[in-house]
C-alpha cells in the first residue's frame, strides 16, 4: 500500500509558468539536459580511448530528476549529488571542461586529480563533494540545514541518495535528525530501481521508498523522474517548504538505470523489455516533444540549441586535454587544513 | 587562577569559546536538559538555548554528520559521544567524510568531537576504550589527549579553532581525581606540543592521558634508587611532537613508551619505531613499551587491574631498564 503521495504529470505552459519557469527557462533546462547527457557520453568516448584511468559511472536515465530538483534550488541553497546527478553540477555552473579533466585525473578538475569521476564538487557553487559511502551524504546535507536553522537563514539543503542506499542506517538517522527538528534539508532519492545487480524487492519491502517519510513526521512524494517539469514542481514545493520552516520531505524521483552500474557492466541482470519500456520515457526526448507541442520549440531552435552544446563539449574536451597532470610532489599538500583555507564564502 | 578539575577545565573551556565565537554549538546526546552525561554542558542549555546545545537523537552517525555539514557552512560544532566507544557508530562520518574532505576537494572540516575515554571505574568492554590509535591512523584527523586541567582547556580551545576535524579525548578517570590551577582567562596550547610532566636525566617515559599519573607514582618508587626519570606528556598524538621525544631521548638514552590502549598497533608502537628508526645510535637500552594487554577492556575489578597498566608494572618496567 503506497502512503507517499504520487505527483500528477505537468501539462500545460501555464501550469510550468505558475511553477516558476518562463520560456526563456524551460529553453535553459532543455539546454542543461543536453549538455549533462553531453558530458557523459564523451565522457564515455575518453574511457573508451583508454584516457580516464580507474571506472566510469554516467546518470543516463537520470537527466530530468538532476536537472528538474537543481533548477529549482535557490542560489544560496547548497547539496550533495550522487554519481548520477551530472545535472546539479552543470546546472549550478561547473564548467564541463573541469568535469572533462576531472574524469581525466588532469590537475584543473574539482579535485585536482585527487579523487576521480563524479567524487567532485565546487563549493562556491554551493555543492559537497560526495564520497563513494553511499548515503554517508545525508547527515552532512541535514548539518548543512542545521546551520541554517540555528542562524535562521532562509536556506535549504538538498540531500541525494539512491533507493539502495536507503537501507543503510546513516538514512534513518538523518532522517530521524531532520524529522525531529524540523530542519530545512529536502532528501532526493534516486529510485532507478537498481542497487548495481539487486533489484528494488531486494532492497526495501514498502511500496516506495517515499512512503518512509510518513514516519519521520515529514511528506513523501514519488515523481515521474524523466518528467523534469514534474520533478521541478515538486522539488520546488519542497524547497519552499522547507524555506518557510514547515520541515523536510522526501523526494522520490522514479527512473530507470539506462546503463549498467559502472561502464564495466553491461546490466545483464535488467530484463530486457524494461529497458524497452523505460526507453519510451527517455527524458530528454520527452521534453523535447513536450517543448515542440507546448512552447513552440521549432527546428531551427532546436538545432541552434544542440549546435551550442556541441561547441561547448568540443570546446571543453580541447581544454581539458590541455591540462596538465598533477604533480606527485603536491601529494602532501592538504590534508589538514590551514587557516587560510578557512577563508571561503562558506566558511566565513 | 584558581583550582579546577579537569572536568570543570574542560566545562570552563568549552562554555568559554562558546561566549566568545557565536559559531561554537554542542550537540549530542543528553547534552540539553541534563547537562551531559559527566556533566560537563550542565548549565549550558540555560545560557545558550536550545539551538546552541542540542539534544540530539540517539544517533552518532547523524551527529558527527551533521556537524560536517555546518562546519562547511562556516560553524564551529562541537560534537559530544556520550562516551568514546560509541564512536565506533559515527566511524565512518568521521574517516570516510570529515577526514578526507580538506585533501580531496578543499573544503575543510572544522569540527571537533569529544570523546569521554578510559578505564579504571569497572565500565566493561565498552564504556572504557581508548581508541585513539585507530583515528590516529587516518590522515586528516587529528588526536588531543590532555593530562591536566590547565592543557584540558586550553587544547580544547585549540581544538575548536583548528580548520582541521579535531578528536579531543577526555579521559574519564581524570574528571574528577586530578584537580590543578587553571588561569580564569582564556587560554591556548598549541597541538602537538610535548610538556615536560617532570624533568629527569637516567629514563624517559613517553606517555599520555591518565598514564601521566601512573608514571608519576612509578617514578616516586625509583626516586628511593637514585634514578631519575623524566615524564614527557605528549599533550597530542596527532600531531605529536618527534622533536620532544627525540631530545628527551638523546639526554637519558632509555625509553618507556607508555599507553593506556593496547599494545598491538597502539600508538605507542609508532613512536618506538620513530625512535629506533631516528634515535638508535643515542639507546643504551631497546626502547620498551608498556600498554595493556590486547584483550578487550574486563569489568570485574581484578581483570580490570590486570588491564589497565598499575603504578607497580610500571616501577618494575622502569627497573628493568635503568637496570640494562
Amino acid at each position: 500500500v503506497a502512503i507517499a503521495r504520487e505527483a500528477e504529470p505537468v501539462g500545460s505552459l501555464s501550469e510550468v509558468r505558475q511553477a516558476g519557469l518562463d520560456r526563456e527557462d524551460l529553453l535553459t533546462v532543455y539546454r542543461n539536459l543536453l549538455v549533462t547527457r553531453g558530458v557523459e557520453e564523451r565522457g564515455h568516448i575518453l574511457y573508451r580511448q583508454g584516457k580516464i584511468p580507474g571506472s566510469f559511472y554516467t546518470g543516463r536515465g537520470n537527466e530530468a530528476a538532476s536537472v528538474g530538483v537543481a533548477t529549482a534550488m535557490g542560489p544560496d541553497d547548497v547539496g550533495t549529488p550522487l554519481h548520477r546527478d551530472m545535472g546539479v553540477h552543470i546546472v549550478r555552473g561547473v564548467e564541463p571542461w573541469r568535469i572533462f579533466a576531472q574524469y581525466m585525473g588532469r590537475s584543473d578538475g574539482p579535485t585536482k586529480g585527487r579523487d576521480g569521476n563524479v567524487h567532485m564538487a565546487d563549493s562556491r557553487l554551493g555543492l559537497i563533494a560526495m564520497v563513494s559511502h553511499l548515503p554517508a551524504m545525508l547527515p552532512v546535507a541535514t548539518g548543512c540545514a542545521l546551520a541554517f536553522r540555528i542562524r535562521g537563514e532562509r536556506r535549504v539543503a538538498v540531500g541525494w541518495f539512491g533507493e539502495g542506499a536507503s537501507a543503510r542506517g546513516d538514512a534513518h538517522e538523518s532522517m530521524t535528525l531532520a524529522g525531529t527538528r524540523r530542519l530545512p534539508v529536502v532528501f532526493v532519492c534516486d529510485n532507478n530501481q537498481w542497487a548495481y545487480s539487486t533489484p528494488t524487492h531486494l532492497e526495501y519491502a514498502t511500496e516506495h521508498v517515499a512512503d518512509r517519510a510518513e514516519a519521520y513526521g515529514f511528506e513523501g512524494v514519488v515523481v515521474d523522474g524523466t518528467d523534469v517539469l514534474a520533478v521541478y514542481r515538486e522539488a520546488k514545493r519542497a524547497l519552499e517548504r522547507a524555506r518557510e520552516g514547515g520541515g523536510p520531505t522526501l523526494l522520490e524521483c522514479l527512473t530507470l538505470r539506462m546503463e549498467g552500474h559502472a561502464v564495466h557492466d553491461d546490466a545483464f541482470y535488467v530484463p530486457k523489455p524494461l529497458f524497452e519500456e523505460w526507453a519510451k520515457n527517455d527524458p530528454i526526448e520527452r521534453f523535447r516533444t513536450w517543448l515542440r507541442e507546448n512552447a513552440d520549440l521549432d527546428d531551427d531552435q532546436e538545432d541552434e540549441i544542440a549546435a551550442d552544446v556541441k561547441k561547448l563539449l568540443n570546446e571543453s574536451l580541447r581544454r581539458a586535454e590541455e591540462s596538465p597532470l598533477p604533480e606527485p610532489a603536491d601529494l602532501h599538500e592538504g590534508v589538514y587544513a590551514s587557516p587560510e583555507d578557512l577563508d571561503t564564502p562558506h566558511h566565513k | 587562577v584558581a583550582e579546577k578539575t579537569y572536568l570543570q577545565a574542560i566545562s570552563d573551556g568549552l562554555r568559554e569559546e562558546m561566549r566568545r565565537d557565536q559559531r561554537v554549538f554542542v550537540i549530542g546526546e543528553d547534552v540539553g536538559v541534563y547537562g551531559g552525561a559527566f556533566k560537563v554542558t550542565l548549565g549550558f542549555q540555560e545560557e545558550f538555548g536550545p539551538w546552541r546545545v542540542i539534544d540530539a537523537p540517539l544517533a552518532e552517525s547523524a551527529i558527527i554528520g551533521a556537524c560536517t555539514g555546518a562546519s562547511i557552512m562556516g560553524m564551529r560544532p562541537v560534537a559530544e559521544m556520550q562516551f568514546a566507544d560509541f564512536i565506533s557508530c559515527g566511524w565512518d562520518q568521521l574517516v570516510t567524510v570529515a577526514a578526507k574532505q580538506r585533501w580531496r576537494a578543499g573544503t575543510p572540516v572544522p569540527i571537533t568531537v569529544r570523546l569521554p575515554s578510559g578505564g579504571g571505574f569497572s565500565g566493561g568492554p565498552f564504556h572504557s576504550q581508548n581508541p585513539e590509535s585507530s583515528f590516529a591512523h587516518i590522515p586528516g584527523l587529528k588526536c588531543v589527549c590532555p593530562a591536566t586541567p590547565e592543557d584540558a582547556k586550553g587544547l580544547l580551545a585549540s581544538a575548536i579553532q583548528d580548520p582541521s576535524p579535531v578528536l579531543y579525548f577526555e579521559h574519564k578517570h581524570l574528571y574528577r581525581r586530578i584537580k590543578g590551577e587553571v588561569p580564569d582567562e582564556r587560554i591556548t596550547v598549541p597541538l602537538g606540543k610535548a610538556r615536560i610532566h617532570q624533568e629527569g636525566g637516567d629514563l624517559t617515559v613517553v606517555t599520555w592521558a591518565a598514564m601521566v599519573y601512573t608514571a608519576e607514582e612509578a617514578a616516586k618508587e625509583l626516586a628511593g634508587d637514585d634514578v631519575s626519570v623524566e615524564i614527557l606528556d605528549l599533550r597530542s598524538i596527532v600531531p605529536w611532537d618527534k622533536q620532544a621525544v627525540l631530545e628527551s631521548v638523546r639526554k637519558t638514552s632509555k625509553v618507556l613508551v607508555l599507553h593506556e590502549d593496547t599494545r598491538t598497533g597502539g600508538f605507542g608502537a609508532e613512536i618506538a619505531a620513530t625512535i629506533a628508526e631516528e634515535a638508535f645510535e643515542d639507546l643504551d637500552a631497546p626502547v620498551k613499551r608498556i600498554a595493556a594487554p590486547d584483550t578487550p577492556v574486563p569489568f570485574s575489578p581484578p581483570l580490570e587491574k590486570a588491564f589497565i597498566p598499575q603504578v607497580a608494572d610500571v616501577a618494575a618496567g622502569l627497573r628493568e631498564l635503568a637496570e640494562y
